[in-house]
């Protein structure tokens, strides 16, 4: 796995590759991120308005909903959703690859499998998780505005109020950083069970499934870590 | 069958295969090969010669072991125990740098072609020059062709591997195997599924390559026309071992029990049915 990272000092050469994962990452995505986020948005509106009714002052509205859906719900729903359907995309591509000797083909051409598929993969999944993360909170907090303006009875001018009033960019940052590491979990999990597939059909299931578990458990895990670094060590004094 | 039934044929002993000096052979030597997967041993201490030059054929029952034996000369498959040594130097110590230099050597034609299937078949037969060498755009195009027509493939040039019948597909993987002019051709069952025509056509070419570049090939397949249209000497395995070696006259005249039926394609015999 480490070889990954080794190779990425070749990738210059092999931009042709990146943009083609790139686009693999992005095109297809965007109806599931556009869905995903209006509703994000819209659902913490809605939940964060029954809760704040009569207790806290509706101007805290957009506060509530952008610091967190920039912290939280935007880089984990992303990596979750968008992640587990990358990280099947590189499992079953590299696993089916293994099963059908087109490894071993590589390998016999004298071309390192890692870095002519692996490291492609992770360098495209490490930029668009990011990349689709800041779309994704610029939609929810867009599915937000629409909720609560249309359905909430909050004012335009009292939610973007809320929205500026404790604004701060290590939030948006932390989120971005987050994902940024989210998108290499991604691509490792995907390409480590790709690689390791043996049997047919039925292996490349297994190490479909086993990848998408790995890459969800393990995002969440390093969520509670990185929660712990950016936020309580990193950011702690700002 | 029992085996009782069989006991009575003599079976010789395997013929002694132990080279002196194996690391002074200018060609593929192999000494005390095995290997095993989990409890199945396939390979059990493999001895075996292909001079400089030569091609040699590899005949044997399928699931006796042909191929995981070619996966061993290059290294795809890790030996258990045993060396192997390519021109004097050997193989299973070999670094990382060292067996990259060594595999551009090789061709290897796998049993189910093993295309890359997101890319053409003349992106396929391209790949190795594209990132081997800084040819020109062109020249890469030129060879690829040329190499797809020596196979009679010029018209799939664009295609994907999954628009291929199986046939094509090895075809293409020929034509993927020399593209570098590699001097080690390792082909694994090159006629198998092919029409008696494609087979000859490929015969010819493995008789080519030989001839003209001076390729040295070990052609592992069931197919004896082609063995022994191909061959200039014939091995056959059995039971993880090399249990025979000799010239094309030789085995079309051998007593050898377990090659005579081999040969002949009957189903009772001493090798037995399953
Ligand atoms: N990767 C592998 N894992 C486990 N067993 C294997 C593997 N590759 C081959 N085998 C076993 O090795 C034996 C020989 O296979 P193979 O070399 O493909 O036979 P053939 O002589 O038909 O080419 C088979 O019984 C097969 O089950
Ligand atoms: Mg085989």
């Amino acid at each position: 796995m480490c070889r990954t990272l080794f190779h990425l000092r070749s990738a210059w050469r092999m931009r042709t590759e990146i943009i083609e994962q790139m686009r693999v990452v992005a095109v297809g995505s965007l109806p599931l991120v556009i869905v995903t986020s209006v509703f994000v948005g819209a659902v913490t509106a809605v939940q964060a308005v029954y809760q704040m009714q009569a207790y806290v002052p509706m101007k805290f509205l957009g506060t509530v909903i952008s610091k967190s859906v920039f912290i939280e719900l935007g880089p984990v729903l992303m990596a979750l959703v968008v992640g587990s359907r990358l990280c099947a995309n590189y499992a079953a591509e590299l696993g089916t690859m293994k099963v059908t000797e087109q490894l071993d083909a590589m390998n016999i051409m004298a071309i390192d499998p890692v870095r002519y598929l692996a490291m492609p993969r992770f360098v495209a999944a490490v930029l668009m998780i990011p990349v689709i993360t800041i779309f994704c909170d610029a939609i929810a907090i867009f599915g937000g505005y629409v909720a609560s303006v249309v359905t909430l009875d909050v004012t335009s001018t009292t939610f973007i109020e809320g929205l500026r009033m404790f604004y701060k960019s290590s939030d948006l940052l932390g989120g971005l950083a987050k994902s940024f590491i989210f998108g290499g979990i991604i691509a490792m999990s995907g390409i480590f069970f790709g690689f390791n597939t043996e049997g047919g059909a039925e292996g490349v299931g297994q190490s479909v499934m086993q990848s998408v578990v790995g890459s969800c458990l393990s995002i969440l895990v390093a969520d509670y870590l990185l929660a712990i670094i950016l936020f309580q060590i990193l950011f702690k004094s700002s | 069958m029992t085996p009782q039934q069989h006991s009575t044929v003599a079976i010789p002993p395997p013929p002694n295969l132990k080279l002196d000096d194996p690391a002074s052979q200018r060609g593929i030597a192999l000494q005390g090969v095995s290997k095993a997967f989990g409890s199945k041993v396939v390979l059990d201490g493999c001895d075996l010669l292909v001079n400089k030059g030569e091609t040699l054929v590899i005949i044997g029952r399928s699931g006796e072991g042909k191929s995981v034996l070619l996966k061993n000369l290059v290294r795809l498959l890790e030996p258990d125990a045993g060396q192997i040594w390519v021109e004097g130097k050997e193989v299973t110590g070999l670094e990382h740098d060292e067996l990259m230099g060594l595999r551009k050597q090789f061709g290897f034609l796998f049993q189910g072609a093993a295309l890359f299937d997101s890319m053409t078949i003349c992106q396929n037969v391209g790949l190795m020059l594209m990132e081997h060498l800084d040819w020109s755009k062109e020249r890469i195009l030129t060879r690829a062709c040329e190499c797809l027509s020596l196979v009679g493939l010029e018209d799939a040039n664009d295609k994907l591997p999954s628009e291929l019948s199986g046939g094509m597909k090895k075809r293409a993987g020929l034509a993927r195997a020399i593209v570098m002019e590699p001097e080690y051709i390792l082909y694994d069952e090159p006629t198998t599924g092919l029409d008696p025509i494609t087979s000859d056509a490929i015969n010819d070419l493995i008789l080519k390559l030989q001839r003209e570049l001076g390729v040295t090939s070990i052609v592992v397949t069931h197919d004896m026309a082609s063995a022994f249209k191909v061959g200039n000497r014939i091995a056959m395995l059995s039971k993880g071992r090399i249990v025979y070696v000799g010239s094309v006259e030789d085995i079309k005249r051998t007593s050898h029990p377990l090659v005579r039926q081999f040969i002949e394609g009957r189903a009772d015999g001493p090798l037995g049915v399953f």
